[in-house]
């Protein structure tokens, strides 16, 4: 169990290796430092002494990838790419364009993100089960086929259907909750209502679906048919053998549920006006901040990445199988 | 007349080109045949693809592009490139109100500033287009779209009732059988294909394009937008949009993937390493955000470079086209991935041994034996990734990250009505159409992947 885990840390760290070489070639290379400067200090007619000491600011003087003119290790360790990463595995993001520490907003709007992230996650996620198992307990009925049907149906819509339906019955029609906007939080909640209402039912269709075609192919296995035979009832033949049998596709749906999250957080804070971590990139987008964006795409990487390796400590955990692989 | 053939044209042809071309080979593969008649074979299935297809015509209809001839000068074209659906459309196109007005309105949505008996007033103006056919609209109106109605239906159910007609004497002609006989068989479901189904769809779709051909000679039978544009024309421009990135995204990567694919699971060893650790970092970084990333980077490209990019329709089209590839690039590792694993199962299959044993070169080997055996892969990942490129679509251009402003599409459209629900009076048609239009094409695209994925998937057939 200790080497596999180890083995999986190992990798992680690889794979956060190689998506830093990724977003640096990305950024760095397709827009060179001095068109990065010409964009913040503005338009073409820059004097090149500004430009300079723009980059030097930033410590992007020095050459990309491959510094000729530095001795022994300097040939490597002098050039804007290592500096970078080496800050970027610190952790320490630098600042943006109007000088504020990217890290420290990163500290303060995490907050905002899990309080919206979590809740969705552990309610999307059980009630999504919930309705599975109910609707593969109801199989070959009306009930199951007209489920199925509102799932596809649930599937189809965009989710901007939701947030607009949502804001217009609940803040406008109904005046529940408010349209838009955050507090910290005593007052949290009922800024929070809406926004998680409207991602769990997003994310009811394609979940619900998934876990039923699971639950259904496990009912077809041998195990079943013996517990059966044993005269277990329908709910424990449920409850207790198929769905602890469907633990490992689940943990796997769930890991790639929040990537989609995260994604969807960007899409919902926007929507809602709730200072996390999505609102934080699209303003990054707006003002055309490169530090902003590149601290995102690696801050978001580093949450998967984590995501993935937790992902792995969960298979480990349900199935013996895994751990003595 | 000069042809002009954007980029996403070509794509779009070669796309159909492609498709063509493979469903020949499967008529001539009697193993695939058999899967691929499995996928047709259900009611919903098809009734899904018919759909999809007249999806499919509109949005061809609109890649044929050309810049019409100045009239009296020779070699003197229009600056405007326009294609064959706005030739279609060119009332609704051309229609243009002053602002909002609703779906089959003669008049104006809200009170503007006019002159009346030389008086300034406030009032409900005639639309110049929309029901301006009316002398005495208040009283000639419901009478008018109640005809245009009825015939519209009647028009649509002549049309599918000689459709029907068609089949019915192809069938009978096919199996030696009398008319009575064959339309018997067919109402009965009786033909071992879904044909019943296919015809009811195109009744339906006849009819309703039947009523919405009658009353769009002489309404907006969607409404009109803010700048008092056609909404049946801004959401029919849009679906080739949709198409583009829902198709072309999984295209344009492909070669990548099926490379790679094909590689990792032949060659095993450092190579299935070395591939599987890249398709993990790519796959590891957000997807929203590195569209973000790329999307921003992007423009700051084509700002620096103007001399690449002449004309705004070639920057909207290569940000379309980039935006394409980069969607693809986040569904590209899911590809790769199943490639992988298919080719893991074929090496050990008998041809591929045999092969081996005659001393066939890897690269024959790869290219001869595997590739054609992953290829319906590529399809069926197509089908079902195209429902899910759509709606981010829309979500991205939502977020600003999405197609250019200035392009049609889903996404911009309902951008420009976000808004529109908090207005009083509530304008309501500008995100029922946009949502609508796009319901019933992600819909249908999911009831068409659900029937393949059953076909091609061996553990679903006993379901």
């Amino acid at each position: 169990m200790m080497t596999y885990l180890v083995r999986r840390t190992l990798y992680s760290i690889l794979v956060l290796a190689g998506i830093n070489l990724v977003t640096f070639f990305l950024f760095f290379s397709v827009n060179t430092p001095d068109d990065m400067a010409r964009l913040q200090l503005g338009g073409k007619r820059v004097a090149q002494e500004a430009v300079e000491r723009w980059k030097a600011e930033r410590g992007y003087d020095q050459p990309l990838y491959f510094n000729a003119q530095a001795a022994g290790v300097g040939k490597l360790t002098q050039t804007v790419f290592f500096e970078s990463s080496a800050k970027l595995l610190r952790l320490d993001f630098g600042k943006t364009n109007e000088n504020r520490n990217i890290g420290w907003e990163l500290g303060n709007r995490i907050g905002p993100t899990l309080a919206l992230a979590i809740p969705i996650l552990l309610i999307s996620v059980t009630l999504s089960i919930i309705l599975g198992l109910g609707l593969v307990f109801y199989r070959h009925t009306v009930l199951d086929t007209w489920g199925v049907v509102v799932l596809v149906g649930l599937m189809s819509t965009s989710s901007l259907f939701f947030i607009i339906m949502g804001q217009y019955l609940f803040a406008k029609l109904m005046v529940i909750t408010p349209v838009s906007g955050f507090s910290p939080p005593p007052g949290m909640f009922k800024f929070l209502l809406l926004p998680v209402l409207v991602s769990v039912i997003a994310h009811l269709g394609p979940d619900t679906r998934l876990y039923r075609t699971l639950f259904l192919e496990e009912l077809g296995k041998d195990y079943v048919r013996t517990a059966r035979a044993k005269g277990v009832s329908e709910w424990a033949v449920l409850g207790r053998h198929v769905l602890r049998n469907s633990l490992i596709p689940i943990i796997t749906s769930i890991g790639l549920l929040l990537p989609a999250l995260l994604a969807g957080s960007i899409l919902l804070e926007t929507f809602f006006g709730i200072p996390g971590l999505g609102t934080f990139a699209v303003d990054g987008i707006t003002s055309q901040d490169f530090s902003i964006v590149r601290a995102m795409v690696f801050f978001g990487s580093f949450l998967y990445v984590i995501t993935y390796l937790l992902t792995d400590f969960a298979y480990a955990w349900s199935d013996p199988r895994v751990r003595l692989k | 007349m000069k042809i002009v053939v954007l980029w996403t044209d070509w794509v779009v042809l070669l796309v159909l080109l492609g498709t063509l071309t493979y469903g020949w080979k499967v008529m001539r593969q009697p193993h695939l045949a058999v899967t691929w008649r499995k996928a047709f074979n259900t009611a919903t299935g098809t009734s899904a693809a018919t759909v999809l297809a007249v999806f499919l015509v509109i949005g061809l209809l609109d890649s044929l592009h050309y810049r019409p001839a100045i009239a009296g000068k020779a070699d003197a074209y229009a600056t405007e490139t326009r294609s064959v659906l706005d030739d279609i459309l060119h009332q609704q196109q051309t229609g243009r109100e002053r602002s909002y007005s609703a779906p089959l309105a003669y008049q104006g949505y809200e009170k503007e500033a006019t002159v009346i008996d030389g008086q300034a007033t406030r009032a409900y103006l005639r639309l110049q287009h929309g029901g301006a056919h009316l002398d005495q609209p208040e009283q000639q109106w419901a009478a008018d779209v109640l005809l245009r109605t009825v015939a519209g239906v009647g028009l649509g159910l002549l049309l599918a009732a000689a459709a029907t007609a068609l089949v019915v004497l192809l069938l009978a002609r096919k199996r030696r059988q009398g008319l009575g006989m064959a339309w018997r068989s067919l109402r009965r479901g009786q033909v071992g294909f879904p044909l019943r189904a296919v015809l009811l769809t195109l009744t339906v779709l006849a009819v309703l394009a039947g009523v919405m051909t009658m009353l769009a000679t002489a309404y907006h039978v969607l409404g009109t937008d803010r700048v008092g544009n056609d909404l049946l024309y801004v959401v029919l421009k849009s679906i080739r949009t949709a198409l583009v990135i829902g198709t072309m995204s999984t295209l344009v990567t492909m070669p990548i993937a099926v490379g790679l694919g094909i590689c990792a699971g032949y060659l095993r060893g450092w190579v299935d390493e070395a591939i599987q650790y890249v398709y993990t970092v790519i796959n590891s970084i957000p997807y929203v955000l590195l569209i973000a990333a790329v999307v921003l980077i992007l423009m700051v490209f084509i700002d620096n470079h103007p001399d690449l990019f002449p004309t705004s329709a070639e920057r909207t089209d290569a940000r379309l086209f980039f935006l394409c590839i980069i969607l693809g690039m986040t569904s590209w590792t899911e590809l790769c991935r199943l490639i992988r694993g298919e080719v893991i199962k074929l090496r050990e299959a008998e041809y591929i041994q045999a092969a081996q044993a005659f001393g066939v070169g890897t690269w024959r080997i790869l290219s001869v034996h595997l590739l054609p055996n992953v290829m319906h892969l590529i399809l069926i990942s197509m089908v079902i990734n195209f429902s899910g490129l759509v709606l981010a679509e829309a979500v991205l251009s939502y977020v600003g990250i999405g197609v250019d402003p200035s392009m049609q599409s889903f996404g911009t459209l309902i951008n420009t009505a976000r808004l529109e629900l908090s207005r009083e009076p509530t304008i309501w048609w500008t995100l029922a159409t946009a949502f609508t239009f796009m319901f019933s094409l992600v819909l249908s695209a999911n009831l068409f992947s659900d029937a393949i994925r059953d076909a091609f998937d061996p553990r679903a057939t006993h379901k």
